[in-house]
Order: C-alpha cells, then structure tokens, then sequence
C-alpha cells in the first residue's frame, strides 16, 4: 500500500496485527484508525512520515516506538503512550496513563489533558508537553529532553535526573532526589516558546518555573546512601 | 499482572443484563491472568433469593443432593445445593451464621468462598472465559459484580488461592499486585484468633479489612489503615452489602481506570474492559490517584 489519499483502518473487523501491518507497509498519507476500544499497541513501530489519527480510547503502548509519523489519539491513552518514540509527534486529545514518553529519544509529545505517574521516566531526548497536570515522579531518571507541564506536578518530580529540563507553570507537590528549581534564563524563555507554539499553546513562559539536576548524584559521596 | 474488574449498578433497568456485561469484562482481562478467575455477584435472584443466607462452597467432597439433605436436617430449614462449576451455591431462608456453621460441619474439607445475604462467589482454577462458561454467568443477574482475572505470583493456583476473597459476611475484595509484608500481618491476625485459608496475600489483606470492618470501622477507614499498614504493591477493589471501594498503594504501579455514568460506576485494571458497557462513550473516564479512596455507595 502505497498512497496519498486517506485511508480508513477499522479495528472493529480487522485485527491489531492486520492493522498495524498496513501501516507498517505505507510510506505516505492520511489514515484514521477507527474502534480502538482500548486496544494495545495501537499504531506502534511506525517508521514512515505518515498522518494518523485514532478515533477512540487506546490501551498500552499507543504510537509506541514512533519515528517520522504524526500520531493523534483522539481520546484516552493507557500505559506508554508515545514510549520510546525517536522522532515524529504524537498527540493524546484526552488524558494519558502511566508513564507517558517513558525513555523516548526523540520527536514531540503532547498530552492535552492530565498525564499521570511517572510521565517522562528516563526520557532520552523527547520533548513533552502536557496541557494539564503530572502525576507522581514525573521526569524519574530523566536524561535528557524538555518537559513542559502547564497545570501542576505530583510528588517527587524530576527524582535521581540526570539533565532533562523541566517546566511547570502550576504547583509541584514535592522534587525528587537531586531535583532543584533553577534560573529561567533568555535561552530558557526561548526554548519553553518554542515548545508551547509547537504543542499549540500561547502561554507566557515567564509565568513557568525551571527545575532540573543540581548534579548531586553524578559521583558518589557517601552522603547520598540512604 | 492480575486483571480486576467491577460493575455497580445503579439504573435498575441494568440489572437482568449485569452478568452478561461481567463476563465481558472478565473475558477481555484473560491475558492479564490465565491460571484461575472469579467472580462476586450481588442479588442475584437465584442464586441468591430474597430473605436467603448464601454460602458458596468450594470442593465439597459429597454430590449436591446429598449435601442439600445433610444441610437441611441440621438447619431445620429447606436448603438448597445449586452445583455451579466446582462451587455449590448454598442458600436456605434465615439467617447466614447458622448456615455457615452447618456447611462448615457438614462439609469440613471444603472452602467456603463467600458468604451472606445477597452474595454468591465462584472462583476456581481455569482460563477465566471457561469458567464464565461454566457458572453460566452470562445470565446472573444483580446490582453489583467483581471479577478477577490470576496471573499467580505470591502462593500456588490452587482454588483458595483464587480471587476474590469473600472473608466477611457480604465482603468481597480483589486485588492486583503484592503484599510484602503479608507474613508479618497474618501473624498478627492469627494471634488475634483470625481463621486463613490458605498461604496467599491478598487473603491477609481481605481479612485485616474483615476485621476492621466488624470492629466498626467503615470501609474509608479501614482501607486507610490498610495502606499505612501493608507494603507491596496493590490495587484493590473492596465491594461490601452497600458499597464499592477502590484504592491503590502510593507507587500506584498497578492500574487502574475508573468510569462512571448516571446508570453505573465500574472499575477495571484497563480500559477495554469497560469498552463494550452501554454508554461508556459518554462516561467520566478517570484514573484512581494513589492511596486515596474512591467509595460509592448504592
């Protein structure tokens, strides 16, 4: 299959495997997959710039893995939503489970709605954008990568980080381990803007507070055993 | 994994469909356990009739009939046997507690799985769409239901290490996770004269609550203990005579999605199964936070 003209995919008689098979076999154009119902790993493993939008809740892994595609579920997404993704975007309309962009690389996430624990755990590069709020250790591990929370973080943010930077304009319960509030420089401002028009928000950055590693952790000091 | 699912009724015009909407939702949690499966069914007319005690029986040794004349000559009153799988449903006008005590003694080697006035559990070792089939669950009928899927970690597939654990009267509690510090506890509740069943952890949890609740706690109170007091990992659903509880451990590791809709409150470990429930378009779709308690009341 190879096309520029839209293509719908209905879950509801074909199967996961058939379904992500043809869109494996595309290299192009617009496909709406239909009756996801919670399904797992809806739309996973895409490594072509296609255009698909998901019409219905989805279950684990949703656009896991992503590279080149731009992914929109236009609902709820479980566990892992966008989950090691390299590149492309995805894009949740409603709330996402657990461990939304956990060690993703690459590529933009965007969560309109709340995204719970531990989004962002071990990112390595993957810029996240969540218009609501975060659930507990969010950032957890953190490489690298930019996290942008619009509403407010949960306990322990950004715990053990290594070098991702993190933006929240709300409250955060509590920071993790090695997790500190820093300056927001021009280059920050800059960065944050850029993020929020990509996700599609006009936010002042200046009305968001920057965390990120106080490099504590790096070596070890006998102070940090517990 | 372990898979975990509720249905609590609150339009009545639901209630002939309420089996037949649990075994979906039991069916689409089998790949999050195999080994064995059970289920909790409040008020279901037949299996639990109006004015009845229920006691569901596991394993007894002696066929039905025998075990209805048995039980009916000790209790004085006309008990029925209803053979449903491996478990017999017992039920009998009156009162639960002397039912019990007679199906205790008449039949010792067997489990009892549930208990009360409007309670009927089946649980048991096997893929969980088979035994649905099995129990016929397709046709129960009633206002509340609680399903759950094994995959076994912390004690052996055995019928008593099967969920749900319906250890006080009308009580039922299903759990997806691990209690680590289920010896220490069971210990402690030995100590204070409390019967177990079997080697497993979630039964330590379904009795601490059982004995929280006939110390007079409410069922708030009693999962707020149970958090400060239990380590491991856990996401619970704890149904009572009236009500429908759900909690998860701090980590909140273990899922958990909640809907709700004028016509019913349900609960799953993921959302496809509550996908096929009428009107689950329109519900309020969340996920329970962590160590807080979510309780409806019917």
């Amino acid at each position: 299959m190879d096309t520029m003209s839209s293509t719908q995919l209905d879950l509801g008689t074909l199967s996961l495997r058939e379904v992500n098979r043809a869109l494996h076999e595309m290299t192009a154009g617009e496909v709406a997959v239909t009756n996801p119902r919670g399904a797992h790993s809806v739309a996973a493993g895409l490594t072509t710039p296609l255009q698909v939008t998901i019409a219905g809740h989805c279950g684990y892994y949703a656009a896991g893995m992503n590279q080149l595609a731009d992914v929109v579920v236009d609902g709820t997404a479980g566990v892992g939503v966008g989950e090691n993704m390299m590149s492309g975007s995805v894009r949740v309309r409603g709330n996402a489970s657990q461990s939304a962009g956990a060690t993703a690389h690459g590529g933009l996430l965007v969560v309109e709605g709340d995204a719970a624990a531990r989004c962002g755990i071990s990112m390595k590069g993957v810029d996240i954008v969540v218009g609501g709020s975060v659930g507990h250790m969010s950032a957890f591990m953190a490489q690298a990568g930019r996290l942008v929370v619009r509403g407010d973080a949960g306990e322990a943010l950004g715990d053990s980080i290594y070098e991702a930077r993190l933006y929240v304009r709300g409250r955060v319960a509590s920071l993790g381990a090695d997790c500190v509030e820093k300056e927001m420089r021009p280059e920050h401002l800059a960065e944050l803007g850029d993020l929020l028009a990509r996700a599609g928000y006009d936010d002042d950055p200046a009305s968001y507070t920057r965390y990120g590693s106080a490099r504590g952790l790096y070596h070890f000091h006998s102070d940090n055993a517990y | 994994m372990c898979g975990i699912v509720g249905l609590h009724l609150r339009d009545p015009d639901l209630f002939p469909r309420l089996g037949e909407l649990l075994t979906g939702m039991l069916g689409e949690m089998e790949e999050r356990g195999a080994d064995s499966a059970g289920v909790a069914v409040y008020g279901d007319p037949r299996w639990s009739p109006p004015g009845h005690a229920t006691v569901s029986v596991l394993d007894a040794s002696a066929p039905a009939d025998e075990l209805a004349t048995a039980l009916t000559a000790a209790t004085g009153a006309e008990v029925s046997v209803l053979p449903l799988g491996s478990t017999y449903v017992v039920h009998a006008p009156g009162d639960v507690e002397p039912l019990l005590a007679a199906v205790r003694a008449a039949a010792p080697e067997a489990l009892v799985a549930g208990f009360g006035e409007d309670l009927t559990v089946l649980k048991d070792v096997g893929h969980p769409r088979a035994l649905a089939a099995q129990w016929g669950l397709a046709e129960a009928q009633g206002w509340q239901g609680v399903g759950h899927t094994r995959m076994a970690t912390e004690s052996a597939v055995t019928p008593s290490g099967a969920h749900p654990y319906a250890v006080g009267p009308d009580q039922c509690l299903v759990h997806n996770g691990s209690f680590a510090n289920h010896a220490t506890i069971r210990r402690e509740l030995r100590a204070r004269g409390v019967v177990f069943d079997s080697e497993n952890d979630t039964e330590v949890g379904a009795r601490y609550v059982a004995q929280a609740l006939a110390d007079g706690l409410d069922v708030e109170t009693a999962l707020k203990g149970l958090c400060a007091e239990f380590d491991g990992f856990y996401t619970l659903l704890v149904s009572n005579r009236d009500s429908f509880a759900v909690v998860r451990d701090a980590i909140a590791c273990k899922p958990a999605v909640v809907a709700e809709t004028g016509a019913w409150v349900a609960m799953a470990s993921e959302y496809r199964a509550l996908a096929h429930l009428p009107g689950v378009e329109g519900a309020h779709l969340f996920e329970p936070e962590p160590e807080r308690i979510y309780a409806w009341t019917r």
